[in-house]
């Protein structure tokens, strides 16, 4: 083989982009764009609920029989504070401090898990004491596939979160690639937004 | 390849250094992430599902030559139109724009590759996923028969027992996932990649409708992620969105699915209409005229195709108010669109045109959907909508817009862009027959059905009544779809014999105004040895035709290369990655265990997930030995350089 200069590979496993643009980093605007199309996700399961309220031919429920706002705003609070810890592991790595992140970000899947658990609670007590189920009548189905989804939501994000802490340990998350976590703090904060907007629209209005 | 003539080159031609087997053998196309290649397979794929939504089109024709025959049964002719509609919507029309926005976006506004090239390759074995899903139903006990739109209640288990309605479900949600993933990847390449210079308003306007179209499809594929979510819920757990037992209203499945399918059909013109915006362009050698205009007449489109799509449902009830508002919007959105007609024909209009095959497909598109915009001004109108609702009137409207606007559209795109893809010309004589015989084709196909529907013959009757009065003209649509049959044979035979014999296109065959045509064809896997730079709007006019010190562009044509030593040592591409491939199969395996067996789920499931492991940690970038070097001129090498590249003037 001829013997052609070539160039220093020393670095040539860190990923050298062309600068954006924008100056904004690619993965930040695809989790910004994919929020955006979760708002429609979301839009659309909350809109058919809110057609089908009141609609139950079968077995017809009232929400404020079922519902324990005081038990609801409780884990309501859960995942606004898991959020809170979401912001501080972010600020712990753009600081360079990895293992006061991992902490936080333990605590926020914590949180996260305890939400997820206080619905698992809150959905067999419905099922049971109060007959709600999925297939029974359209608030039940209305209602599980829209808390559901945002379930499965809050899920992902604790795997993703869990699989940062796990990367943390091999070195992978360090101050310069906070990008990684500030990425998933955004998908975090966006959950617990959705939260905020099922707990008012499903919860509190009929409970006024 | 084909050979490059020295003369033509445009970017140095330079030497790659590429490792042994690199993008050669059937693996290198399974792993493959580079953009050119993801789209000759969109392209591949889409034609082939073309040909079968075609058949199953002809088979509904001849049964439907005259009263009374016994071609298909009522049962399978309901497949073949439901087939028909969704092949052509989401396995033809979309991976085709899908195809060009691969290949041809990323040159035109100066980048290498897509933002996330693994993403790209996803999207693709997704949206082959979901198009296989859906055509197995055809060997596992049929097809799905409930058209397109799958209205609900006839969708659930209780009406629809059989799995047609669940291949055309998880087939849709796989192309919908697919849809999405290649949304957010050319939405943040194009805001995100584009060279030095190339601001927002100097992107050709091919660029500016494919942003377009990402922004309407990821706003609307969620909401018809949802409808098929809530019917698979009916269906398989036995949930209430759409049983009236239960209080229940269909309707609502009718408004979900609108509010995806309005939107649905501006994706599939909107590329159309960017392709057209560049051939008038290159063709009569003037910018486009108005082209800021033209830009926002695109995003007025897009915004304002949200808003119209009860206009699906004018029959069913909703009241004088709401089809008030919704017939209003309809006819809005006909301003913009006919101020783009307007500025075609401006850019046409005292032009040195140049009257190629690219633009016989441009003009016929621009025709043929005037005419099916009038139809849908028409149909705007609650009132005589009415009367036209489910006849094929409506066959007739959208066929015009979605066959003689955005089928022409892709055609005049390929036409205009074989040259680039493959290096070679295609042959001028054939392509305009094919233009000839598909345009009366089309028009003996389709221009009898404004009739046949206004004298009411209802749509997606596999017969009728031969007291109808519909029956010649229906001979005449059968026979017009066999002429346009022959024109894709035609086509066909073009694509091939070119393939193989066609003229060396060179670089730059139209005297292209955008940067595509600035680099060889087909382009090396890197795009561009050095990124042209960006000076206004028709970047590489501005570079052919530099304008003096009074601004005056050189009236002779140059030849722009840029400097040698401006060439870089190296560039990394991508590597290829078997983890898309892997995830998508995974994916495939999750939805279609939902109809065979829970236990091809769970192995979806574990293959899923071992593949997004996997996929995060695989670097970017990869190893050394992976990269094409554009070596500089001048290094020592042994083997021939093609023959010397000139000093920039």
């Amino acid at each position: 083989m001829a013997a052609i200069p070539l160039p220093d590979h020393s670095h040539a496993l860190e990923h050298v982009e062309a600068p954006a643009t924008t100056g904004l980093n690619h993965r930040k605007l695809l989790m910004w764009a994919f929020l955006g199309s979760d708002c429609l996700l979301f839009g659309s399961l909350i809109t058919t609920y809110m057609i089908y309220r009141g609609k139950s031919i079968t077995e017809p429920i009232n929400p404020r029989h079922v519902f324990n706002i005081p038990y609801t705003s409780v884990s309501a609070f859960v995942l606004l504070m898991s959020s809170l810890a979401m912001v501080l592991a972010l600020a712990a790595i753009q600081h360079g401090d990895v293992r006061r992140m991992r902490i936080w970000l333990c605590a926020t899947a914590f949180l996260g898990m305890v939400f997820l658990g206080g619905q698992f609670y809150e959905f067999t007590t419905f099922a049971t004491v109060h007959h709600l189920t999925i297939q029974g009548n359209i608030f039940g189905t209305t209602f599980y596939i829209l808390t559901g989804f945002h379930g499965t939501h809050v899920t992902v994000g604790v795997i993703w979160l869990l699989s940062l802490v796990a990367g943390s340990f091999q070195g992978r998350i360090k101050q310069k690639n906070s990008l990684d976590v500030e990425i998933a703090g955004l998908y975090w904060h966006f959950v617990d937004i959705v939260w905020i907007i099922i707990f008012t629209l499903v919860y509190l209005v009929p409970a006024i | 390849m084909a050979a490059i003539s020295p003369a033509q080159v445009a970017q140095p031609a330079a030497r790659t250094e590429v490792p042994p087997g690199y993008q050669e053998g059937w693996w290198s196309w399974i792993t493959t992430v580079d953009a050119k290649r993801i789209g000759i397979l969109y392209g591949v794929s889409a034609f082939i599902f073309f040909i079968i939504a075609g058949i199953e089109a002809e088979i509904m024709r001849v049964q439907l030559f005259q009263p009374g025959m016994k071609v298909v049964s009522a049962d399978l002719f309901n497949q073949l139109f439901t087939m028909h509609g969704t092949a052509m919507v989401f396995l033809v029309i979309m991976p085709m724009g899908a195809a060009f926005f691969n290949f041809i976006v990323p040159l035109m506004i100066g980048a290498r590759d897509v933002a996330f090239p693994r993403l790209n390759a996803w999207s693709y074995w997704v949206f082959l996923a979901g198009g296989l899903l859906l055509h197995m139903s055809f060997i596992f006990g049929g097809a799905p028969n409930v058209g397109w739109f799958g209205y609900a209640n006839l969708t659930e288990k209780q009406f629809s027992a059989g799995h047609g309605v669940d291949f055309w479900l998880f087939g849709l949600q796989l192309l919908g996932f697919a849809s999405l993933a290649a949304a957010f990847n050319f939405m943040i390449t194009i805001i995100n990649m584009r060279a030095p210079g190339m601001k927002m308003m100097r992107m050709p306007p091919f660029a500016w409708m494919t942003l377009f179209t990402t922004f309407l499809m990821i706003l609307a594929f969620p909401v018809l992620t949802v409808a098929l979510f809530e019917l698979m819920f009916d269906r398989f757990v036995g949930t209430n969105f759409f049983e009236t037992a239960a209080g229940s209203q269909p309707l609502l499945w009718v408004h979900l699915f609108w509010i995806f399918g309005h939107p649905e059909v501006y994706i599939l013109i909107l590329p159309a209409m960017g392709v057209i915006s560049e051939i008038v362009t290159t063709f009569s050698h003037k910018p486009l005229f108005g082209y800021p205009v033209v830009v926002f007449s695109g995003m007025a489109i897009a915004f304002f195709g949200f808003g119209v799509w009860a206009h699906h449902m004018f029959s069913v009830g909703m009241g004088p108010i709401a089809d008030a508002v919704f017939a209003i919007f309809t006819m809005i959105i006909a301003i913009p669109t006919g101020v783009k007609v307007f500025n075609w024909i401006a850019t046409l209009w005292g032009g040195n045109v140049d009257f190629k095959s690219p633009l016989y497909f441009a003009l016929g598109f621009i025709s043929m959907f005037i005419l099916g915009g009038l139809t849908g001004i028409m149909h705007a109108e609650p009132t005589p909508d009415l009367q036209q609702h489910g006849t094929y009137f409506v066959v007739a409207h959208f066929h015009y817009v979605l066959y003689g606007g955005s089928i022409f559209g892709l055609f005049a795109g390929f036409h205009y862009w074989f040259p680039k893809i493959t290096g070679r010309m295609l042959n001028e004589r054939l392509a305009k027959l094919t233009f000839w015989v598909m345009l009366i084709g089309f028009n003996i196909t389709f221009m009898p059905m404004h009739w046949t529907g206004l004298l009411g013959m209802p749509r997606r009757v596999y017969t009728y009544s031969p007291n109808l009065g519909v029956t010649e003209l229906n001979e005449m649509s059968t026979i017009g779809s066999f002429i346009l049959a022959a024109s894709i044979l035609i086509f066909i035979y073009n694509f091939f014999v070119s393939l193989r014999h066609g003229e060396i296109a060179g670089d730059d065959p139209w005297d292209g105004s955008s940067l595509e045509w600035a680099t060889s064809s087909p382009p090396p896997v890197y795009n561009f040895a050095v990124i042209p730079p960006v000076y206004s709007r028709e970047a590489f006019w501005a570079l052919k035709y530099p304008r003096d010190g009074h601004g005056n562009p050189s009236p002779v044509r140059q030849t722009w290369k840029p400097a040698p030593e401006e060439i870089p040592i190296s560039i990394h591409m991508p590597r290829p990655s078997i983890w898309p491939p892997v995830v998508a199969l995974g994916l495939f395996c999750v939805l279609s265990g939902f109809i065979a067996s829970p236990v091809l789920t769970a192995c979806g499931l574990v293959i899923m997930f071992t593949g997004i492991a996997a996929w995060a940690m695989e670097p970017a970038g990869g190893p050394p030995s992976y990269p094409p070097h554009p070596s500089r001129p001048g290094a020592a090498q042994d083997l021939p350089t093609p023959s010397a590249v000139p000093a920039r003037k």
